[in-house]
């Protein structure tokens, strides 16, 4: 998916202006309420016109003030997901699932019915009044929909944000996994930097209604590591769980890593704050840490008051967090091996 | 009490019951069109059409009735054109059924346009980016959530239609048969001596046929309204 945005528009007091071109599937837009989000994704739906510039999708014009194109909602093929679900509540749920699907032209129909419901786990769901669906259950139907419409470009306005803390987490991995499996180029709207990295690639950081940067999650992640309280996040994909005595030991690279035990010990994506770390410049002979590696710096990181380091453990990389004051005293220098400990308990499973 | 109703107030019953549901199948759409553009359009002088509309709930229908007159007359600028056209307005049933319309109007555009505005907006605009265009939209979408408050509507106007007396009088003459609806009637035999009788009789049906209709609504209502609820 190749977008081009080149747009000013006025509300009020609210001066929204930005320009950028990206080109992939997962896109993510960052940043505060009130930085311009969701003035964005009007004016890439068509519900806001813009005082003056152009949008184009792929090869399609979908603005252009210039030459008086304002393509209508329905023919721009930017299909929206919403904060809220708002299912049609006079129909069923196959039938908000099929409302779109419908209306798409049988050329452009890349999905099934039955293929989007099983992946969406609501297949059972189908012919229930929507009104009888649980706030998870609303939302995947919502996403359901909007995907059997197989827009162009997908608009997921900050889908998560009214659901609790539990389900989200419950949710996230869902989504990543659908939205890789259906291939459907999507911009993913949020202010939550662990959703912007689960599900994007490149992120544009919006504030006050200007485009600050654009860049990365895991960059993005690195630069907020201070403001952070759970400092930065690693994402360690670890594989082949094994019983150790009470613990669990996975493999990550070349190393192995022991985790606190768990009844159905899942593999893939666990996270790993920065300030779990532990740095020692020898080799500490005891300890209750159950995790030590050895790792070489490949980068020191400066900010405020703290030091992140970058190490390369065994070929994979972690990013650990000291005081200043620590970093001195250990003469942490890219170039050198330290050891890195870490709890067995410091690991959360993501997806 | 016994009912004892002379072939003249059945044609009566008849008629009234027939420029009811009339007005009210004619008013229906119109009354949509315009509670449509109040809810959701953008158009600036939304105040004054607005009070245009509510006019006739607020001035004497007799008032409204001398300017139907005027506009319907033979003189007048719409009846000329009827006239050509081959149409009779005035003094006919088709008058008493446009005065009904004009009266019943104002009800019915509040019914439906409170309707309309609670129509959760996001619905429409997910519908429009699923690819339905503006009249699908319409249809597919707003039509059925709008059904409590179209019945509603219709059912007021229909209630008004059944007790206008004033415009009607005016625009359509009360002529035994032709335009004397059951208002127009009980008046009659109110004017005549001994007319006591046939005006209570009159008064009875009005009554049983009013409140029919109201049990009428609130059962439709309760059928209909469980499943259109706003939802998120």
């Amino acid at each position: 998916m190749k977008l081009e945005v080149n747009l000013t528009k006025k509300l009020g007091e609210f001066d929204f202006s930005t320009r950028f071109r990206v080109e992939g599937g997962r896109i993510g837009i960052f940043g505060p309420s009130g930085s311009g989000k969701s003035t964005l994704s009007n004016l890439l739906t068509g519900f806001l016109a813009a005082d003056s510039g152009i949008i184009r999708l792929d090869d399609h014009k979908l603005f252009d003030s210039s030459k008086r194109i304002n393509l209508s909602p329905n023919r721009r093929r930017v299909a929206v997901v919403f904060q809220h679900a708002h299912l049609f509540p006079h129909l069923n749920v196959r039938k908000n699932l099929l409302y779109g699907y419908q209306r798409t032209p049988a050329s452009q129909r890349q999905l099934k019915l039955t293929e989007v419901a099983a992946a969406m786990q609501i297949d059972h769901l189908l012919d229930r009044d929507v009104i009888r669906l649980s706030g998870g259950e609303k939302q995947r139907v919502a996403l359901g929909r909007a995907l059997l419409a197989c827009p162009d470009l997908l608009i997921l306005d900050e889908p998560l944000s009214a659901l609790d803390k539990r389900l989200k987490d419950q949710i996230v991995p869902f989504l990543r996994k659908t939205l890789r499996r259906f291939t459907i180029p999507y911009l993913y709207i949020s202010h939550s930097l662990s959703e912007m990295r689960l599900l994007t690639d490149q992120v544009l950081q919006f504030a006050d209604g200007r485009l600050r940067q654009m860049t990365d999650a895991d960059t993005l992640a690195r630069q907020r590591m201070t403001s952070n309280h759970r400092g930065y996040l690693n994402h360690l994909t670890l594989s082949s769980p094994r019983e150790v005595g009470d613990l669990l030991g996975y493999r990550w690279g070349g190393n192995e890593l022991l985790l606190v035990s768990q009844e159905h010990p899942p593999e893939g994506l666990f996270e790993l704050s920065s300030k779990d770390i532990l740095l020692c410049k020898k080799h500490p002979h005891a300890m209750s840490a159950r995790n030590l590696l050895t790792g070489t710096i490949t980068g020191i990181i400066a900010q405020g008051g703290m030091v992140g380091v970058e190490l390369n453990c065994g070929g994979e990389m972690l990013l650990a967090q000291v005081v200043r004051e620590a970093a001195i005293e250990l003469q942490l220098d890219v170039g050198k091996t330290v050891y890195a400990a870490i709890k067995a308990s410091a690991f959360r499973y993501l997806a | 009490m016994i009912l004892n109703l002379t072939p003249n107030d059945l044609q009566a019953i008849w008629l009234s019951t027939k420029v009811a549901t009339t007005a009210t199948l004619i008013t229906l759409p119109f009354g949509f069109a315009l509670a449509w553009m109040l809810a959701f359009s953008k158009v600036r002088c939304k105040p004054l059409i607005d009070g245009l509309i509510n006019l006739p709930l607020v001035l004497p229908p007799v008032v409204v009735g001398y300017l139907l007159l005027l506009l319907l007359g033979r003189q007048g600028p719409l009846g000329e054109l009827f006239k050509t056209l081959g149409i009779q307005i005035i003094f006919t049933w088709k008058g008493a059924v446009i005065a009904c319309s004009v009266i019943g109007l104002p009800l019915m555009v509040r019914s439906i346009r409170l309707g309309l505005e609670q129509i959760d907006p996001y619905l429409i605009h997910a519908s429009r980016t699923l690819g339905a265009g503006f009249f699908d939209t319409l249809r597919s979408l707003v039509l059925p959530l709008s059904i409590p408050s179209l019945i509603t509507g219709g059912i007021l106007c229909f209630a008004r239609s059944l007790g206008e007396f004033g415009a009607t009088i005016i625009l359509a003459g009360n002529i035994p048969d032709v335009t004397q609806t059951i208002p127009l009637a009980i008046y009659d035999y109110t004017n005549t001596p001994g007319g006591d009788a046939g005006a209570l009789s009159l008064c009875l049906v009005s009554i049983v046929l009013s409140y029919l209709v109201l049990i009428g609504n609130e059962m439709i209502m309760r059928r209909i309204g469980h499943g259109l609820r706003k939802t998120s």
